[in-house]
């Protein structure tokens, strides 16, 4: 065996050891110097982020990969953890990783000023082990223990600027917030666990019965994880959460905010697969209108906003929206062939390859708006002005954000939008009517933004201000870059990585049949 | 050629298309023809006269500092008019934690209703 197999056939593991593992070296490491710390942690993510790419491109061509650990046999009814990895986990762990790499990259200059920086990056390292734990388990119980490896971390990430009160407020509620969340998730695996005796998903999907107990536990994760995902109307920890954190922090906690996104998704598709559409009222129709609720408030706030941050967060929440709405539309024909092929995968590929571009697109506006807390320590819109002028470059990054978050082609974000405007047209012309006016909208709170922070005359007061340093750049130049490679080039990006993705949700059989062998039911 | 073909790719939606490189390429044609128009523009503008000066109604004009509109000042008109609209946004978000569980227990509740009772 090569290394390169051996890497392969043990990476699910990896993926998630290598941060865990840097974590505890982090503060080893700090003791020599900064400048050796940063390159450790770099190289930790760096390391990581190859690992995922190779798992990613094995997975993508149709291998799942199941990781055990304690017995290898997996049809002993033992005591062990499994993780299952199908095309959906690769491409959110493909997220992940570059949140988390960009940054690091990032927070070398940004953060270097501030005191506590072992424990800073051994948070972001143990924060991405735990996101990645949460993309990568096929374990009930063992999402649950990384969600809450993630929370913890991102509490102690959110409230890093203790001298500022908020930052500590918003970082108490996050906490709150997500204790209160994976109670409920806790609740809700032990009723799975007293029925089936299981905590693996792929046993609980190919036994679940959608007994009364399992209704219950459904409604509990899906909100909690709804919760943890910021959809509206319990989306208001997020604005606090995202606009007091330090910039290079909130863009892995889109990443942690996503992996509960895809909690919701995997606990539909692939949990309840065979019988979430038992229900009276479609959960597929129930995820779709929290969806439009979500976009139509999310921008509406964000209208009146006058805190860059807070408003870039609550764009995010409206993004939100978007993924719930195709993913959603997708759910309200699981089980139906010729519904899906016509309108379902189209529109989950709409919704999953969003996940992907917010990600970017957000990711991207947030480290626009550290930047310019940097340069000029300012973040309000009523006070900024004129920064086009000496920030050239962040000047740049922000309109290539805008015009991606905003779907405006020929930027990333146009192309996932088109996939749900045209799919969710078919399902019904509201919910693309409602799609499209929250774009319009997106579009409009972002040229207030450009108009209020970077045009105008040049301000006395930001006479002196310098563009940021190169490694803030290059975080940024990172993800700019992604932007527009998925923009000009879709078709490459969808047919690749996020069809398999959708197909890996829609056929939750394989999945499940992984690790049941015999289990004949499913698509 | 073959290695660009994957990237030249049209992306297919579904029930239609999109080719950003196509796109790319009309939108530069569409600015040289732009450009080349206006050549035939006016040949009587001169940089740093009266004629580049804003003319406000006949009103003075402020120094520049002052003349920018703030970012809470952008849309007001449409804030004004859906005031109401905004002012329940607001009284929504109290920024109270206990209140962010009290619309999470609400919503699980409805989710109750929805799926788990029926």
């Amino acid at each position: 065996m090569n290394i390169v197999d051996f890497l392969l056939q043990h990476s699910p593991a990896l993926i998630v050891a290598i941060p865990l593992l840097g974590a505890f070296l982090t503060p080893l490491v700090s003791r020599l110097n900064d400048k050796a710390r940063n390159i450790f942690v770099i190289l930790t993510l760096g390391l990581t982020t190859s690992i995922v790419f190779l798992l990613a491109s094995d997975v993508f061509a149709g291998n799942i990969h199941t990781y055990a650990f304690g017995s290898q046999d997996l049809a002993l009814p033992i005591v062990r953890i499994l993780f299952e990895v199908d095309a959906m986990s690769a491409f959110m762990t493909i997220i992940g990783t570059i949140l988390a790499l960009v940054s690091v990259i990032y927070s070398w200059a940004f953060i270097k000023e501030n005191t506590g920086l072992d424990k800073y990056y051994t948070l972001i390292l143990l924060m991405t082990a735990g996101m990645f734990g949460m993309m990568l388990t096929g374990d009930m119980f063992n999402f649950f223990v990384f969600l809450e490896i993630t929370s913890i971390a991102s509490c102690a990430l959110i409230a890093f600027w203790t001298n500022k009160g908020k930052a500590v407020e918003a970082g108490f509620k996050y906490i709150v917030i997500s204790t209160i969340g994976a109670l409920f998730i806790l609740f809700a695996i032990a009723l799975l666990y007293g029925q089936y005796n299981a905590l693996n998903i792929a046993t609980l999907a190919s036994v679940i019965q959608f007994s009364f107990l399992d209704k219950i536990a459904l409604v509990l994760l899906i909100a909690a994880l709804a919760m943890k995902a910021g959809i509206v109307p319990m989306h208001m920890w997020l604005p606090d959460a995202y606009g007091r954190a330090p910039a290079p922090v909130t863009i892995i906690l889109i990443g942690a905010t996503q992996a509960s996104l895809y909690g919701v998704f995997r606990v539909c598709f692939t949990l309840y697969g065979n019988t979430i559409n038992l229900t009276p009222v479609s959960i597929g129709w129930i995820l779709v209108l929290l969806g439009l609720i979500t976009m139509l408030l999310g921008v509406a706030m964000a209208l009146i906003q006058s805190d860059f941050k807070r408003l870039i967060a609550f764009s995010a929440v409206a993004e939100i929206g978007y993924m719930f709405l195709g993913v959603g539309a997708g759910l309200t024909v699981l089980g139906n062939t010729e519904m899906m092929a016509a309108i379902g995968s189209s529109a989950m590929s709409g919704g999953v390859f969003h996940i992907m571009n917010d990600a970017l697109d957000v990711g991207l506006l947030f480290l626009v708006a550290g930047a310019v807390y940097y340069a000029t320590r300012e973040t309000s819109l009523d006070k900024l002005g004129g920064l086009a002028r000496n920030m050239k470059y962040t000047t740049v990054f922000f309109i290539i954000g805008l015009l991606a978050v905003s779907g405006m082609p020929p930027m990333n974000g146009f192309a996932s939008k088109l996939l749900i405007y045209e799919s969710t047209f078919q399902l019904n012309p509201i919910l693309s009517i409602v799609a499209i006016l929250s774009s319009i909208m997106l579009l409009a709170v972002f040229v207030k933004v450009f108009h209020s922070a970077f045009l105008g005359p040049a301000l006395p007061k930001f006479k002196d201000v310098k563009e940021v340093p190169k490694s803030m750049l290059i975080a940024m130049g990172i993800i700019a870059s992604i932007i527009i490679v998925f923009g000009l080039f879709p078709e490459l990006i969808v047919s690749n990585i996020v069809e398999p993705a959708v197909n890996a949700l829609i056929s939750y059989g394989d999945y499940i049949r992984e690790v049941i062998p015999t289990f004949t039911g499913g698509m | 050629m073959s290695m660009l073909e994957p990237l030249l790719e049209t992306f297919q939606t579904g029930s239609g298309f999109w080719n950003p490189v196509v796109w790319i390429v009309v939108v530069i044609v569409v600015f040289l023809i732009t450009y080349i128009l206006r050549g035939f523009g006016n040949k009587e503008y001169k940089k740093g006269t009266e004629q580049v000066k804003s003319f406000l109604s006949g009103n003075p004009e402020y120094e520049k500092e002052k003349m920018h509109i703030k970012g809470s000042n952008v849309y007001w008109g449409f804030t004004e008019s859906l005031k109401w609209f905004f002012d329940i946004l607001h009284k929504m978000h109290t920024g109270n934690v206990s209140d962010y569980i009290l619309w999470f227990v609400v919503m699980m509740a409805v989710l109750f209703l929805l799926v788990g009772l029926m």
